[in-house]
């Protein structure tokens, strides 16, 4: 018995010369098509070159373009004249020009000589496959395609789209399910011959003359209704990318595709002379008998197909610059804001840092320049500190910082000093988590000491943009995480809120959260918010301070935190 | 390969060596009045064709003219890739794949433009320390560039981006960003009569040979121009163009180098990035692999 190949060729005929010689040096006979495209002379030439060798044959050339009937009849004809040429052959295996065997065609011819009655084809109900081009699955069997998907895509679409509206249908002939799978198959002599001498044949071909790209279809069809023992996978390794476009081999594969296993690869670039000196030499050492193992390689195509569709969360970037909502991720990464913080406290920043053990910057976008954890002037990726930088594109100042630093957890203070509209920017990203305590900001301006018609001005003014930050995070556009208390209420019990923002953060369970952050010293802040409310101002977002310090709920004592807590 | 260049003979030869080996089958120079010998040079090269011109590179639309009649004329039907003399090409797997591989996979994808962000290269301490001599890789001496600082916007006119930052914006513009020099370019493209670049390669007509970029999260194969403008003959170079005034705008961007070069010519800073290979810049994100792999 022998294994007889059929090669569908086209381009760099030099190579499915060298390739058809190494099949035939092993005793398989091969049966060549070329392309109608190929100019006539060019295909004399190569069939002279090859008119030394016994057991190569040429069938009748056929026009070959992608996904139509001219791939099938090529194929019909070329195993048509292998079985009546090579009576030994026991399974005829369909590869192309640009296929190369990857281990010794011994193993080959061992493996198949061991599975006498199998075919090899991969073939599915149209159910049943995720990867079909265009959305057409089922559809494809029932509608026609006069006009070529490559070359007149809008003719393509539209009457697609005609025959969806007036609900064309073509009748599948009776007996037939149709199945789909990669086109290179490897069947038995009896399957083959059974599907080729079928006195239905013709009924079928003119059928499937009019599926669209029938190569997938037509042999997966057939074989189901002949074969004891189809085994649904191809023995050649070939990967498709999102289009539908094999993906290429090249000479820094050799590793990968030497430890795949795989018979055939497909498809390899014309020009990877190591690949093709490699394989086509003699192997030495012992035949093996290992089954084909394209896992390594499917992993890193899958990884290809990944990056094109989806890409890296966050990344904005020459060849990757998402619309508004597509983003798959605003920013690389999961990032804390806090507003209000660093004034109520008076050393949040460094405790947060010792206690999450992440990088706290503080006001990233204060009106001066951009305050990196300890004091830096550029953080990683050279990105500066520099305020009309920043702001020129304060957004991209945000997915950059979070970019350089993915696998490490940011921190940072907003406040209503900060670049305007970045709020805006953070609340729509589902990454940020994003903790206030409202009107928090009047804390600086009743420690300072400048005249009261100056504070008075700005808290007006603090006070306005703080709510329209409020409104932006209460947004219905709004996707971050958010807490948002005011200032009454967070000073009612600041720890629990404390812990939860901490616990947020991944604070690690062995390390326990054991020391608080102190408040600062509020004594007379209700008179100086009462202060401001007689001058005419009405700061509300703080809640409820009432002014007389005797009046407050807990005593003054009890307001301040307890230095330590006890985590159950 | 498309080239404009004015007295760069001691690029050259390091520069030819470097395209050959990527692959590139045929160079056309226009030489803009070299006074070096660089056309003498170029003319004695087996693979290069050389135009000479005495006219006003700024009224040429700084060379861009020249470039666009010579593409049309010659690169019809051709892959061409359009770059400075400073300007180093590197795209994915460019240390295992030569770049024909490249071209046949566009070709193969229907993809007819293939953008290239021009990265800024210097040195770690003062530009003018270390001499380059003719010959040498000049990424031995400008090794550094700025990883992660850039702006990307959309110009809706002709759809391409629009790229700005790195050490330029950084140490010359940071005072006015919006007036940086843009990084955005497409050098390589499977060239048609029809087609021109707009300006400089940063953008080309018509307009849909701009969209290098993926609009709905994706990424799309991409790769890097390593500008090595900051070697010692940068203020030599820098005080001609600006004497010359024939360079974009007014020549801001010299004018900006001269009064910032006097003080302290250093570009590098603590978080600067040594360049290892295309790899690096590729986990970095400022290329991409694409769906090629």
């Amino acid at each position: 018995m022998s294994i007889g190949i059929v090669m569908l060729a086209h381009t760099a005929l030099h190579r499915a010369e060298q390739v058809a010689r190494h099949w035939t040096k092993a005793g398989c006979p091969v049966v060549i098509h070329v392309d109608q495209v190929v100019p006539k002379k060019r295909f004399r030439i190569f069939a002279e070159r090859l008119a030394d060798d016994p057991l190569i044959r040429f069938s009748r050339r056929h026009h070959c373009d992608w996904g139509t009937w001219g791939l099938v009849a090529a194929s019909q004809d070329a195993s048509q004249l292998m079985l009546s040429e090579f009576e030994d052959v026991s399974h005829v295996y369909l590869t192309s020009g640009a296929c190369l065997p990857l281990r010794p065609v011994q193993e080959l011819v061992d493996y198949l000589k061991a599975r006498p009655r199998t075919d090899h084809i991969e073939s599915a109900t149209t159910a049943d496959v995720p990867w079909t081009i265009g959305g057409l699955d089922e559809e494809r069997f029932t509608m026609r395609f006069p006009f070529s998907w490559r070359r007149n895509r809008y003719l393509f679409d539209h009457f697609v789209e005609l025959q969806r509206k007036i609900g064309y249908s073509r009748k599948i002939p009776d007996g037939l399910t149709p199945h789909m799978g990669s086109q290179w198959w490897c069947l038995t002599r009896q399957t083959l011959a059974s599907i080729l001498e079928d006195p239905k044949r013709k009924i079928y071909d003119r059928y499937f003359r009019h599926v669209w790209i029938p190569d997938e279809s037509y042999f997966q069809t057939l074989t189901r209704l002949y074969s004891t023992n189809v085994v649904s996978r191809s023995l050649t390794l070939s990967k498709f990318d999102f289009q539908g476009k094999p993906h290429i081999f090249y000479d820094d594969h050799l590793q990968l595709l030497r430890r795949s296993d795989c018979f055939v690869a497909r498809k390899i670039w014309h020009n990877a002379d190591r690949l093709y000196t490699t394989f086509l030499s003699p192997k030495p050492g012992q035949l093996s008998l290992q089954e084909p193992n394209p896992g390594k390689i499917d992993r890193i195509f899958a990884k290809a197909v990944d990056r094109r569709t989806r890409g890296r969360p966050g990344l904005y970037m020459q060849s990757r610059h998402p619309n508004e909502d597509w983003e798959n991720g605003v920013t690389a990464a999961k990032y804390s804001v806090f507003q209000g913080f660093t004034e109520l406290f008076t050393d949040f920043e460094p405790w947060l840092s010792q206690v999450t053990g992440a990088r706290v910057h503080g006001h990233l976008f204060a009106p001066d320049r951009a305050h990196f954890a300890d004091g830096q002037s550029f953080m990683n990726g050279a990105l500066s500190d520099n305020a009309t930088l920043r702001d020129y594109d304060p957004k991209m100042f945000l997915t950059n910082l979070l970019w350089n630093t993915r696998g490490e957890r940011q921190c940072f203070q907003l406040g209503p000093k900060s670049t305007r509209h970045v709020m805006w920017d953070i609340a729509k990203d589902p990454n940020a988590q994003v903790s206030v305590i409202s009107g928090a900001w009047a804390i600086p301006l009743f420690q300072s000491n400048r005249s009261f018609a100056d504070l008075r001005r700005e808290a007006a003014q603090l006070q306005k943009i703080e709510t329209e930050m409020l409104d932006s995070l209460r947004s219905p556009y709004s996707k971050c995480r958010r807490r948002i208390w005011t200032m009454a209420e967070f000073i009612e019990s600041p720890m629990e809120a404390i812990q939860v923002i901490v616990d947020e953060i991944g604070f690690q369970p062995n390390r326990r959260l054991t020391e608080a952050p102190r408040i600062v010293d509020l004594t007379g802040f209700g008179q100086f918010l009462q202060n401001l409310k007689n001058q005419g101002m009405h700061p509300y977002l703080m809640g409820d301070f009432p002014a007389d310090p005797i009046a407050q709920g807990p005593a003054p004592d009890a307001l301040r935190p307890r230095p330590y807590l006890v985590k159950d | 390969m498309f080239c404009t260049l004015r007295n760069e003979g001691i690029r050259l030869p390091y520069f030819l060596k470097y395209y050959r080996e990527m692959g590139v089958s045929h160079f056309i120079f226009v030489d803009n009045d070299s006074t070096d010998g660089t056309a003498e040079l170029l003319a004695a090269q087996p693979d290069v064709s050389v135009w000479h011109t005495r006219k006003s590179y700024k009224r040429s639309r700084f060379g861009m003219d020249w470039m666009n009649w010579l593409l049309r004329r010659y690169g019809h039907g051709h892959w061409c890739l359009t770059v400075d003399p400073d300007e180093f090409f590197v795209y994915p797997f460019c240390d295992s794949r030569p770049l024909p591989a490249l071209t046949d996979w566009l070709e193969a994808s229907a993809i007819k433009s293939f953008s290239a962000m021009l990265l800024d290269m210097y040195p770690k301490g003062r530009i003018d320390a270390v001499p380059y001599q003719a010959g040498q890789n000049p990424l031995e001496i400008a090794a550094w560039f700025d990883s992660g600082n850039y702006t990307v916007k959309r110009n809706h006119l002709l759809e391409n981006l629009w790229i700005q930052g790195g050490p330029r914006a950084r140490v010359f513009f940071a005072d006015r960003p919006e007036a940086a020099p843009a990084l955005n370019k497409i050098p390589l493209v499977k060239w048609h009569h029809r087609y021109a670049y707009a300006s400089s390669t940063h953008m080309l007509l018509p307009r849909g040979l701009n969209k290098v970029y993926d609009e709905w999260g994706g990424e799309k194969a991409s790769g890097a121009l390593l500008h090595t403008k900051f070697l010692s003959t940068f203020n030599e170079k820098a005080m001609e163009e600006l004497k010359r005034r024939e360079h974009y705008a007014g020549s801001q961007e010299y004018v900006a180098y001269a009064s910032a070069l006097k003080d302290n010519p250093e570009l590098w800073c603590k978080w600067s990035e040594k360049y290892i290979n295309w790899r690096q810049l590729e986990i970095l994100g400022l290329m991409s692999m694409g769906n090629w792999a």
